[in-house]
């Protein structure tokens, strides 16, 4: 086991990340339905996927505990698929 | 013998002074997002330009079921760390436990996707009658509902139906939605094939953390895509506005 296992969260911790990502799904769900909001959801939905999305890569994929070369590889990667998608909805002409 | 090869896989550091395997999944991970974006892109893109008459998203989507298959991925990822946890810390049957939990739950979301393709396969449009008439109502009915409604709907009729089934073949949004949540799909099945062999390999105690570690990372990976799907392919699909 490398010292990086070591600091790796407990099982009641895995226990209450999974509770809040359960929590925003819910919130996902719930929010969808408020007519109300409009455009309002497109922020709202956008800020709680992001959330979910870092709990798991940060505590799931312990990206928060290991080398912080996996984060820079990692996020290059997303960075440059981030970059794909609206390359290709501004050639497309979605906005 | 065992504990040899545990330690010789372990030891596979690179001039980084990472594990090479680790190092290789997390470049695969990286490269994989751009497979995705590329397919979400198109997605995006496309869904909108459909010949009238064709389902679009707001016909066919049923948010409640998808936030389900939701809630069963993400707790197959908490299940999958659970299982890496235990292994870590030699509990090898809580390991078995957990990794089939896993299985079964990335299964279960597998047969939620299947039963959503069949619906759309076979999707049929109702519309009340009376609701054409009412305006408050109308306006809740999609594009497809009011032109089935208007063409179907005589006097003395209170409801009409029509099969309008999407396919990839139909329109664009068939086409894309069905390459984007295939491709998913298929990668939640090779992690499905993936995680069942390593259990099958854990009764001849040939699983190491380092061998679990992987799979757990392309199976979280697969979870953390499909946050991405459910927002921008369901929610901002079906949302009017968007």
């Amino acid at each position: 086991m490398s010292a990086e296992e070591h600091n790796h969260p407990n099982a009641s911790k895995y226990f209450k990340i999974a509770i809040i990502l359960c929590v925003l799904t819910a919130l996902e769900f719930g929010v969808f339905y408020l007519e109300f909001l409009s455009y309002g959801i497109i922020p709202i939905l956008t800020v709680l996927s992001v959330g979910k999305f870092a709990l798991v890569i940060m505590y799931y994929m312990h990206l928060k505990f290991d080398s912080k070369l996996f984060t820079y590889i990692f996020l290059a990667g997303l960075f440059l698929a981030t970059l794909v998608t609206f390359a290709l909805m501004i050639l497309l002409d979605w906005f | 013998m065992k504990t040899e090869n545990i330690k010789h896989e372990e030891n596979e550091h690179s001039y980084t002074g990472l594990n090479s395997k680790k190092l290789l999944m997390w470049a695969f991970l990286g490269s994989d997002c751009m497979f995705f974006a590329a397919l979400i892109a198109t997605y995006l893109v496309n869904m909108g330009n459909n010949p009238p008459g064709t389902p679009f998203p707001e016909d066919v989507f049923s948010i409640p079921i998808t936030t389900v298959s939701t809630f069963v991925l993400l707790m197959s990822s908490m299940s999958m760390v659970l299982s890496y946890a235990s292994l870590s810390q030699n509990k090898i049957k809580a390991f078995r436990v957990w990794l089939l939990s896993t299985v079964i739950l990335g299964a279960t979301f597998v047969g939620f996707q299947i039963f959503e393709f069949y619906e759309f396969s076979h999707h049929e449009v109702k519309v009340e009658c009376g609701d054409l008439i009412d305006a408050s109502k109308r306006e809740k009915l999609t594009d497809l509902q009011v032109k089935i409604g208007d063409e179907k709907c005589i006097e003395g009729v209170k409801k009409v139906s029509e099969k309008v089934p999407l396919t990839p073949q139909v329109n664009l949004f068939g086409s894309t939605f069905f390459t984007l949540t295939g491709f998913h799909g298929g990668h939640v099945t090779f992690g499905i094939i993936w995680l069942l062999s390593l259990l099958i390999y854990s009764f001849k105690g040939n699983v190491s953390p380092l061998n679990l570690d992987l799979a757990a990372l392309y199976w979280h990976f697969v979870d953390v895509v499909w946050i991405v799907i459910f927002t921008v392919v369901y929610l901002f699909g079906v949302f009017p506005g968007y």
